[in-house]
Formats: C-alpha cells, structure tokens, sequence
C-alpha cells in the first residue's frame, strides 16, 4: 500500500540525537492540498466541503421558509433561482417536497455527519491521542473522495430534467420505490440512492481507521483512561457507525432492486393511476426498520462528536477538571448500546404491536438517564468555575441549554401514546430541529472556533463570534420553539399548503415571524464563514503554541505542525487530561510526569 | 513497509491494519444479518414462497473451501520464506476464487431457469438474488486483492518478509469463505 509514514524510521533511527526532524517530502500542490493523505488536511477539507454543503441545504431552508411564511405571495427570486419548479414566483408543492428532502439529507448527512465527524476526528484523534497519522492514512484520503463523489452525485441530481429525489430525507417505499408515483421518484431518486451509497462507503472507510488508530496507536503512557472524552466520544461515533450504516445499505439495496428489476421487497397491492401493480407480498414497514436501525444512532453519530468537543471547551474554559470523567464514559457507552435498541420509537403508528411499542417505550426513556447525566455533569463542570467567556465557551454552554429544551421534548414523544397524536406533527420539527441540528451545529461552532488556531495558526475574529452566537442563540429559539405549538395543534409536516385547515389560520402571524427570522439566522451564518474565510489569511496570529492552556497533546505540536505532527519523538504521556486548577496550578500538561508528592487525580 | 506507522511501544498491540480488518468484517456482517433478519421475518408470513437450492451450489461450497485452505497454505509458505511456494499457492487461490464465482453463475442461471426471477410476488427467491449477488462481489473483491498481492510478489520489490498484508488477505479470504457456509446453511434450512 503507498500509506506509508516515513517518519518513524527517522525517529527511530536517530531519534535522540537531537537534530531536528522535519519531514522532507517532495509536496505538490495536488499532494498537499488536492491528494493529501495528511489527517489535519484531509479535515480541513472535510471542514470546507461541509460549509459549502451547509449553505446550500440552509439556504434551501431559507427559500422554502419564505413560502410557507407568506402563502399568498410570489417571490420573483424563487423563479430566477428554480426556474419552472417556482413558476410564476411560487414554489411546486412537488418541488417543495423535493426541497425539503434535499434540504434533510444535505444537512443530516453532508454537513452534520460527514462535515462534523470528518472534521474533528481527522483532526483532533492523531492529534490528542499521540499519532504521526492515521492507521491507514490512504484509507483515509479515500474515505474524502467517496464522500465528494457522493456530493457530486447528489448535486447532479438538482439539475435533471425531473428533479431531485422527494419523500423526504427518510425516502419511505412505496412512494420511493414507484418512478411513475412522482417527479421526485424518477432519476432523482437514483441519484439520490447512489450518492448515499458512496457516502456509506466513505463513512465506513473513515470509521474503520478512527476505531483502529483509537485502541492501537496512542502514544506511550496514553491508557483509554486518560484520552480527552473528544476521543472517546469520536470512537462511539464510529462504532455507531460502522454497524448501522450497512444496514442502511442493504435496506438501499433492496429499494433499488425494486425499482429497476421488479421484485417486491417493498410492495404489494398497489394500484397507481387506476393499474394493479403485479407486486405482492412485500412490505413498506420492512423498509422503516431497516432505515431506522440506521436512522435512529445516525441521530447519536451526530450529536456524540460535539457531546466530546463540548466536554472538553467547558472544562479547559472552566479552568475545572472536568466533572465525572467516568460518568461521562459510562454515559456514552450507554447511549451507544441503547442507541441501537429503540428504533422502532419513529414507528408507532405503523400498527407495530402495542406489547412491542411498550419495550420500545420504555428502551427509548431510558435514553434519558445517560443524557441527564451528561447534563448534569457539564452544568457541575463549570459550576464555580473560573469562566472564560470565549466564543467557543458561550457556544459550548448554548449547546447545553439547547440540548435540554431538545431532550425533554424527546421525553414526550416517547411515550407512544402521546405520539400517536404529534407524530408527522411540526412538534416532531421543533423537537429534532432543537436537540439535533441546532445543538450540533453549536457544538460544531464551539469546536471550530476553539481549534481554529491549531488549524490555521491565527485566530478567529471574536467580536463576530459574539454577534454569531447571540443572534444564533434568538434565533434558534424564536424559530423552532412555536413549532411546538403548532404540532400540538395538529399541524403537519411536509405540507406546503395548509390553507384548507381554517384551524391552523390562527398561525399566519407566527409563520411570518419564523420565516423572518430564518433570514436572519442564515446572514449570520454568511457571516460566520466570512470570518472564517477571512480569518485564514487576515486573523491574528497565534504566538504561543499553547493559546488556551490547554493539557492535551495537540498543544505540544509545533504551531503550523508538518505532516507527522511532533518534529521529534512523539510525548509520552503521564496523566489524565482534565489536571486543571490542581494542587495550585492553573494546568498540569499530559506530558508531565506526577510530581512525587502529587496523588493521580 | 506498513509497519512503518507503528511505533516501538506499539509492537505488542494487534497490528491496526488487521484490527481495521476485523472492523470492516464486523460492518460487513451487520450488512448480511440485515438482509437476512429481513428474510427471517417475511419468511413467517403467509403467501411466502420458497426454492429448492439447486446442487450446482455444492461445487461452489467445496471450491471455497478448499481455496481456504490453499490460502492458508500460501501463508504459511510466506512464513517459511519459501517465496516460490507462495507465490503457486496464492495463484491456485486466485483461480479457485475464480471458479466459485463462475460456480455461482452456473447456480444463478439454474435458479433462473427453474423460474426463481426477479419480477412478481415477494419469496425466498426475490431475497436470494441480492444477499448472493452482494456476498459474490465481496468474493470478486477478494479475487481482485489476490490478484494485486500476487503480483507484487512477482515485480518482487518486497525484500523485507512483512507477514501483515498476507494475514490481512488470508484473513478476510476465510471471512468470505465462512460467510458463504453461513449462506449456504441459512438457503437449506430456511429457503
Ligand atoms: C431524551 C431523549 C430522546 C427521546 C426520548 C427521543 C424520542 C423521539 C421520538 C419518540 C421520536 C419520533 C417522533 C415521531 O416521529 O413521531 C423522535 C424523533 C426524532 N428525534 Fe428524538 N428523542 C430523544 C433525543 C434525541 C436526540 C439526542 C436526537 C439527536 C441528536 C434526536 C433526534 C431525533 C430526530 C432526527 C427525529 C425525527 C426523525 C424524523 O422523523 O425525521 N432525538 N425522537
Ligand atoms: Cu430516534
């Protein structure tokens, strides 16, 4: 294989004889920024493709949100923009179901799995747990490419002449599985399968490798005791992972053989535009188990990143050991294996036996008591700490009170006897909006602009992450908390057009107001990019190679680190990660052997 | 040359290509137990149809099966630095691997034949074609990776007697072997 580090042998060859080890590679442009199979690259790729990602799908938000804010109005924008799919200024109902899917399966995937997984574990699990690299940093690079052959797929599908896939981001048979149901089940919906097939295959190549160099290549003295919880959140990210994603795929597998070869996996008795369809004998519901066991701990792959990064910005802007280390591993762990026992709580209302809706019931409010810990524990952690109200602090403390408003309203619909009346509501919006993309994306913000220096070297500019984040913070509340409302009322999802309910008129003002804020969240976020655009090149130089002292690993690399990331030998490690505010001292680095009076945490 | 990414204190560890291996195996097996817990569960209700395993299917079990073990030999032959060995033994696994794949052809054209297709009413048949036609590419993929490695032995550039990507390719050989027993076993008791 061409995954080869030399940097090893140098190490081991004249290691100690104190010349410096910088790593001479003869470097193109294409094996440096294009074909680079450094982790610290292949994540800031990983990063840039994602944000470009996240404003197309938000900006499909954004266009969609103005027509269901004001039904009655034409948006000559939305005809230059879409063409004959907003004739006249109107978004299609088919075309706006279209939109919302994309919208689903842009953010879901291309930006909150593979933009936030890709990004953080590239770059922070070499870094944090003592490694020149990945264990195959080839694999590594592959696992890039799939996922930008998978975009470039899943964008081609918005320019076929029927539009890309519709159904949503859950693309439930038979709707899915009929091309002559609906415009968004002709190519789009191949399109839309393939994308999602290279996209699995990138997801399984990058978690293979975070598992593998997780458990074998930690640097000396770096028991699984003492990792940062930011690596041991990334690898129950990739266990997830890397057992549920296949399952996707064979349930993908199936769908496509029921569209193109007549088999009836999915279908039966069905009569479209007055003809009897030959299948018999399958079944829908088939589908929705199969997409749940990977749907539901897709929802976890999401959040369990940023419940890592999110540990560590509290604890080291705490100046506090973090509260529970233990507990908080335990936690996860918990979360992970339950995470794959409660996924038929999105099938309630499929006529699933009520004896088995009750197990599922009660395995899904189980999931409560892990995630109250985890909240418990990051409220304790900067409990009467020395707080330092960076950008990346107040987005970490935002993530905590987003990801409560979100859980509890979880706690409602799963009980199924509440669901039965909230589901396919816009309370199902309101409560995935908040504890899954809204708190990920904070926890992605708080991520990005704590380790901002170490990828670029320069800093953030923090007077817009201020304006980010307080704006973002309003906003997020003002647009999904009256969904809720709007769900308890009765109001569907999905639906372009709720004109014929003179029940939900009551909510013309309120859509307005959503709709107006949606515009404004988005500009911030415009604005957020420009500052991290702009902050590459213009942003204020890091001069310590240790700007928020911090005691992991990746503050001991060199300020720009060259592939292979420490110029010598690799540290070796001493401690746990969370030495803050011990024994006098403001931090104690992993690297630092205990002192001889000094207890281990 | 792969060994290069481990560090000294890491000798003792499993090396992380071939616990990436056992990873990927665990991932592919969840893909398998989807389709076949799918199966499980149609095959309990009525209207269920099922086929008769057309004997073809024993050659390609006994192909595997003893392409397994001249793996494994080949293994070993690397292990005894007897290069010339090796190399024969990797080559009559590449062609056994071959000869499964056309064995299950021949099976395929046999199901077909007796009428077990695509189109219609859902059955064991509709299931065996995508669990077989996805373990077939696993297999193709095995072949695929045979190919290379014999070749590199050939062009011979590998002074060093690295075990590691022989281990890795005997064992996700053996994977795809065991994988295809359970197949055959899981067609004969439920098809
Ligand atoms: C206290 C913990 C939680 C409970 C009890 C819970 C329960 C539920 C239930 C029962 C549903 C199905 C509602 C329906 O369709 O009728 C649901 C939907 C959903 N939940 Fe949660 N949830 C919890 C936390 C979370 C977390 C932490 C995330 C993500 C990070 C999440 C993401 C989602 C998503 C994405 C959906 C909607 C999927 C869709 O239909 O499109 N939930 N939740
Ligand atoms: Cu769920």
């Amino acid at each position: 294989m061409s995954d080869t580090l030399h940097i090893q042998h140098e190490v081991a060859s004249h290691g100690h004889s104190g010349e410096p080890h910088v790593h001479h590679h003869k470097e193109t442009f294409i094996s440096k920024y294009i074909f680079s199979m450094d982790h610290k690259m292949i994540a800031k790729q990983f990063l840039v493709t994602g944000i470009i990602w996240a404003i197309i799908g938000g900006l499909f938000s954004v266009l969609f949100r103005l027509q269901l804010g004001f039904p009655d109005q034409n948006f000559p924008i939305l005809e230059t923009i879409f063409g004959r799919w907003a004739e006249g200024g109107k978004i299609k109902p088919e075309f706006y179901y279209a939109l919302t899917t994309m919208h689903g399966t842009v953010l879901i995937f291309f930006v909150l799995t593979a933009g936030l997984s890709g990004t953080f574990a590239n770059l922070l699990i070499p870094l944090q747990v003592g490694a020149r690299d990945m264990a195959s940093p080839f694999m590594n690079m592959l696992s890039y490419w799939f996922f930008f052959a998978g975009s470039i797929v899943m964008i081609s599908s918005l320019f076929t002449q029927t539009g890309p896939a519709a159904g949503g981001w859950t693309v439930y048979p038979p709707l899915s599985a009929l091309s002559q149901a609906s415009q968004g089940s002709k190519s789009g919906m191949d399109l839309w399968i393939i994308a999602m097939t290279l996209f699995v295959a990138s997801q399984l190549l990058g978690g293979l490798n975070y598992i593998s160099t997780i458990l074998n290549m930690r640097t000396k003295g770096m028991s699984m005791t003492r990792l940062p919880l930011t690596i041991w959140a990334l690898l129950f990210t990739a266990i997830l992972g890397v057992l549920s994603f296949p399952v996707l795929l064979s349930g993908l597998v199936l769908l496509m053989f029921d569209r193109h070869l007549g088999t009836s996996f999915y279908l039966s008795d069905i009569y479209i535009a007055g003809q009897a369809l030959p299948n018999e004998g399958g079944s829908a519901i088939l589908y929705q188990h199969l997409f749940w066991f990977l749907g539901h701990p897709e929802v976890y792959i999401i959040i369990l990143p940023t419940m890592g990064l999110v540990s560590e910005i509290l604890a080291i802007n705490a100046r506090k050991p973090i509260f529970g280390y233990m507990a908080m591993i335990a936690s996860l762990m918990a979360i992970c294996v339950l995470a794959f026992l409660v996924w038929a709580h999105h099938m309630f209302v499929t006529g699933l036996n009520p004896f088995l809706g009750s197990v599922f019931v009660l395995l899904t409010l189980l999931i409560a008591i892990p995630s109250a810990i985890k909240v418990f524990n990051w409220i304790t952690t900067i409990w009467r700490g020395n707080l330092r109200f960076t950008p990346a602090m107040l987005f970490a403390i935002g993530f905590v009170s987003i990801f409560i408003s979100g859980g509890l309203t979880g706690i409602w619909l799963g009980n199924s006897t509440i669901d039965i009346h909230l589901h396919d509501t816009m309370f199902v919006i309101a409560h995935f909006h908040i504890v899954m993309g809204v708190s990920a994306f904070f926890g992605m913000f708080a991520g990005i602009y704590h380790w901002y220096p170490k990828m670029f070297g320069r800093y953030m500019n923090n007077t817009l992450g201020y304006i980010h984040f307080w704006v973002t913070l309003a906003s997020a509340y003002l647009i999904f908390w009256p969904m809720h409302y709007q769900g308890l009322a009765g109001m569907p999802r999905r639906y372009l057009d709720k004109s014929s309910w003179a029940s939900f008129s009551q909510f013309h003002g309120l859509d307005a107001m959503i709709s107006v804020v949606t515009i404004i969240a988005f500009s911030v976020q415009l604005m957020f990019v420009f500052n991290y655009f702009y902050s590459m090149y213009k942003g204020r130089r890091v001069r310590s190679q240790n700007p928020w002292d911090a005691t992991t690993l990746e503050w001991t690399t060199p300020i720009h680190p060259g592939h292979g990331n420490w110029e010598g030998e690799i540290p070796e490690v001493h401690r746990w990660a969370y030495d803050y505010g011990k024994d006098g001292r403001d931090f104690i680095p992993q690297t630092e052997p205990i002192g001889e009076n000094e207890s281990e945490h | 040359m792969s060994t290069s990414i481990v560090s000294t204190q890491q000798h003792n560890k499993l090396h992380p290509h071939k616990f990436a291996l056992w990873v990927a195996i665990a991932s592919i097996l969840m893909m398998f137990a989807g389709l076949t817990s799918a199966y499980v569960v149609k095959s309990n209700q009525t209207g269920w149809r099922s086929f008769v395993m057309p004997k073809i299917f024993w050659v390609s079990t006994v192909v595997i099966m003893v392409s397994s073990i001249t793996m494994q030999m080949a293994v070993k032959a690397f292990k005894n630095r007897n290069m010339q060995q090796y190399r024969a033994m990797l080559g009559v696994t590449f062609v056994l691997g071959i000869a499964f794949v056309i064995s299950q052809v021949f099976g395929f054209e046999a199901l077909w034949e007796n009428n077990v297709r695509f189109k219609g009413a859902s059955g064991a048949g509709q299931f065996f074609w995508p669990i077989t036609g996805l373990h077939a590419l696993h297999v193709i993929g095995g072949v695929v990776a045979l190919l290379i490695i014999f070749f590199r032995s050939v062009i011979g550039k590998t002074k060093t007697y690295n075990p590691v990507p022989v281990e890795v390719m005997s064992t996700y050989w053996h994977f795809v072997d065991g994988l295809w027993l359970y197949l055959m076993i899981f067609f004969l008791i439920l098809g």
